[in-house]
Order: structure tokens, then C-alpha cells, then sequence
């Protein structure tokens, strides 16, 4: 059973047309890749599979569970890393977490909440609100909210924005381990670099539209680049 | 069982963030107790104007002190997407709408409190009586379950500050009106008359919950 199945989706905003007949599968135990210019529909069709965006034609199921109907179940397996860090900026890091903790009713909370702080690196800033964590820390942390309930599959849209080099590493460690045990992961960025270390298929997205699909080799980068910058 | 975890959770999440941040309640009390102030000082009242005045006079202030406060709860929870992250959670819609009417009530509650004990002291009427704190509950419960509703549809808007009192205020003038209408009566000694103003108060509260239930999950989607 795929992890994602996505069938002819698409979007319209109005006249826009955002997405025009999307269809990808990620199978479990993968990383894949969305490449594109700004605009090509990236952060569209990650927010559909989401559930946060309703599609205006086409299906989706996530582990055999399809949307919309069965919306409720589908967001217990996903985590989402997006735009914005879905956190509370006048509550800690740790008050942030529990709250999503007792959202998911996960067991021996405190207990997880410790864990993926360590894992962020945010062990010692368990107390600090995050409006005095720096765009980096949030990131993390925002990062730290999408795992901790231990989601099958991991929806990541730019998640690399504004991490150091330490966050990168430890964002890249975590999606090794979510592919390692079995977990899927699908991954929206801009960045060819970060990109090719850790998807092993990659898909080009243009104005709405699935350009190409191809494995990661030594070729893949240099045609990213390029496509990139022919439509910046 | 989840659901109720669920619903105490954004409620304690609410509770400490406004403990935190004192955004909400401090705004709508003052607000509340200005409206209270100006109306005693405005008009002389005396008799049987001082209940329909005072009760009008309440319901001012309750009203617009609690249209503040859900606008404001609002806006705050879209701050960085917060509002998305709880839309993320496997809460069902109709859950997360709960929990948001329930901080609002809480809130509008505290600032209710503190608005009754000034209006006995200004307009030296009795409404600390079980009927009328009935009343003020129905009256809460109506205004606050569309409030929540539309005050969340409305911060999706650049024009939310405007669009949430036109929104809301029309639908919202049934229970408004009886709400006056029955603290009025019930101020004037008129309890006799209190009956159907009640009723159709439990019957708008009982309509609103249950259409605000069904199409919050329409309402917050894109």
C-alpha cells in the first residue's frame, strides 16, 4: 500500500489555475522530492495532501485512508512542517508541544516531548517562549511539533528555511531515520542542494503541472539547476 | 472521552496564553466597565426607565466587550499559523469549534462577572438573582457560539476588524433582543412575562449550536 497516492489533482484560486492534473504515489520507506520555481504549485499540493486544502478535482489516499471522508484519521499519520511554525509565539517551546501532545492524546507525553527537543537540539530551551527563539530555533522546534507524534508520513514544504548548518544535519538525520523505518517522506524546496542529499526520486513541478520524474543521480542536480533558473 | 481531552486542552492552551498575555480579558473589562460608566452618567434614570435603560445598557456592554474579545482571540490564533497547526490535529472540526466557544464563554464569563458587580453598584438594580444570571447565560451562549463562528471566518479577511460586527450582529439581533427584553422584565418584577422571552432564547442557542457545529468544518476551510 502506498504511503501517498495522489490522482489528477487539481486546484483552481478563481481564473488561477495552481494545480492542473497532478498525480504522484510515495511508497513507504521513501523520500521524494517536489522541485520547482516559485508559484509551480509546490506548497499548493503539499497543503491538499495536508488536508488543509480542499482539491477542486482529484483523489487523494494516505496509508489506504482517503480524503476527505476520512480527513480525521489521515492527520493522526501525517506531520507537517510549512510556511509558518504552527506554534504560539507567547507560549515555551515545551507548552507548545504539550498542548499538541494532549491535541493527539499521546502517552508518556512528557517523556516524548524530551525526546524530540534532544533530537532538535532544543533540550535546553525547553523553557523559553518562542517569540525569543530565533528563526532557526523556531524552525526546529516547528519541526520537532511535525514528529512528535510519530507520523508515518512526513509532509516537509521548505522545512530548511532559516536552519544553520547544525539544524540541517539534524533535519537531515531525522529524515533518514523516517525512510529507515519504514515511514515515507515527501519533501517541497528550493534548495538542489539540500534536495538531492536526501530524496531518492525527484519530481519537477511546472506552473502547475508535473514536468518530469526521475531517480537521483549524478545528472540530477545540474538539470534542477537549470530548470530553476529558467524559471526563477 | 478524546473529544472532551481534546476541547480542555485548546481551552487550558487559551487560558495560558491569555494568563501570559493578558490580551483579551483586560480589553473587553475595560471596555465593558466604560460602557457601564458613560450609560450611568448619560442618562437620569429613575423608575422604571433606570431597568429598561440599565438592562440595554448591560447588554451594550457585554455584547461589543465580548465582540472584542473573540475578534482579538482570533487574531491571535492565526499568528504564525497557530490557527493551521490546530486544523493539523486529528480534532474533528466540530471539536475544535467547541473549544474555541468554551475560551470564549470562559472569557466573556470572567468579564460578565466583573460587569454585574459594577452595574448593581451604578444602577443599584438586583442582577445577581438566578433568573437573570440565567438570562445573561442564554444570552452568552447565543451571541458567543455565532461570534466564535464568524470571528474565525473573519480573520481569514484583511477587512476581518469590520466584517466581523456586520457579520454577526444582524443574526445575532434575535437573542440580542431577547435578552434585553427579558432582563428588562425581569428587572421591572414582570416575571410573569419572562417565559416565552426565555424560550426562544434556549431556542435560538439551541439552533446556533447545532448549524455552528455542522459548517465550522466549511467555514475554516479553503
Amino acid at each position: 500500500m502506498p504511503a501517498i497516492e495522489a490522482v489528477g489533482l487539481t486546484k483552481r484560486y478563481g481564473n488561477r489555475l495552481a494545480l492542473a492534473g497532478v498525480s504522484l504515489r510515495v511508497e513507504t520507506g521513501e523520500c521524494v522530492g517536489i522541485f520547482g520555481a516559485n508559484g509551480a504549485g509546490k506548497s499548493t499540493l503539499l497543503r491538499i495532501l495536508a488536508t488543509l486544502v480542499r482539491p477542486t478535482t482529484g483523489h487523494v489516499r494516505c496509508c489506504g485512508l482517503a480524503l476527505p471522508g476520512q480527513a480525521n484519521e489521515i492527520r493522526r499519520l501525517i506531520g507537517v512542517v510549512g510556511h509558518q511554525t504552527y506554534l504560539v509565539d507567547d507560549l515555551t517551546a515545551w507548552e507548545n508541544l504539550d498542548f499538541y501532545a494532549r491535541l493527539y492524546g499521546l502517552r508518556d507525553a512528557a517523556g516524548r516531548i524530551q525526546d524530540v527537543l534532544d533530537r532538535l537540539g532544543l533540550g535546553d530551551r525547553a523553557g523559553e517562549r518562542v517569540r525569543a527563539l530565533s528563526r532557526g530555533l523556531q524552525q526546529r522546534l516547528s519541526i520537532a511539533r511535525a514528529i512528535l507524534h510519530r507520523p508515518l508520513v512526513l509532509l516537509l514544504d521548505e522545512p530548511d528555511t532559516g536552519l544553520d548548518r547544525e539544524g540541517r544535519d539534524r533535519l537531515q538525520a531525522l529524515i533518514a531515520d523516517q525512510v529507515a523505518r519504514g515511514g515515507a517522506v515527501l519533501l517541497a524546496t528550493h534548495s538542489v542542494e539540500f534536495g538531492s542529499q536526501v530524496v531518492s526520486r525527484a519530481l519537477f513541478l511546472d506552473r502547475g503541472r508535473l514536468a518530469w520524474e526521475r531517480p537521483v543521480g549524478e545528472e540530477l542536480a545540474g538539470e534542477l539547476e537549470r530548470q530553476l533558473r529558467r524559471r526563477p | 472521552m478524546i473529544a472532551a481531552r481534546q476541547i480542555y486542552a485548546i481551552v487550558r492552551k487559551d487560558l495560558l496564553l491569555e494568563l501570559r498575555a493578558r490580551e483579551q480579558v483586560v480589553g473587553m473589562g475595560v471596555f465593558a466597565l466604560l460602557t457601564l460608566v458613560t450609560f450611568n452618567f448619560a442618562f437620569d434614570l429613575t423608575g422604571a426607565d433606570r431597568a429598561a435603560s440599565g438592562s440595554g445598557a448591560l447588554w451594550v456592554a457585554i455584547m461589543f466587550a465580548g465582540l472584542l474579545g473573540m475578534g482579538r482571540a482570533a487574531a491571535i490564533e492565526r499568528q504564525q499559523g497557530a490557527w493551521e497547526g490546530l486544523l493539523l490535529s486529528p480534532a474533528d472540526r466540530g471539536t475544535i469549534f467547541l473549544g474555541k466557544l468554551a475560551s470564549a464563554l470562559l472569557f466573556i464569563g470572567i468579564v460578565e462577572a466583573l460587569a454585574l458587580a459594577l452595574f448593581t453598584a451604578l444602577f443599584a438594580l438586583p442582577v445577581l438573582r438566578p433568573m437573570v444570571l440565567l438570562v445573561v447565560g442564554l444570552g452568552t451562549v447565543g451571541f458567543g457560539t455565532l461570534g466564535t463562528l464568524f470571528s474565525v471566518m473573519a480573520a481569514t479577511t484583511r477587512a476581518r476588524e469590520v466584517l466581523l460586527p456586520v457579520l454577526l450582529f444582524p443574526l445575532a439581533l434575535p437573542v440580542v433582543i431577547s435578552s434585553v427584553r427579558a432582563t428588562t422584565l425581569l428587572l421591572t418584577e414582570r416575571q410573569a412575562e419572562v417565559g416565552p422571552w426565555i424560550s426562544l432564547l434556549l431556542g435560538f442557542d439551541v439552533l446556533f449550536l447545532g448549524i455552528a457545529y455542522l459548517v465550522f468544518g466549511h467555514a475554516v476551510e479553503e
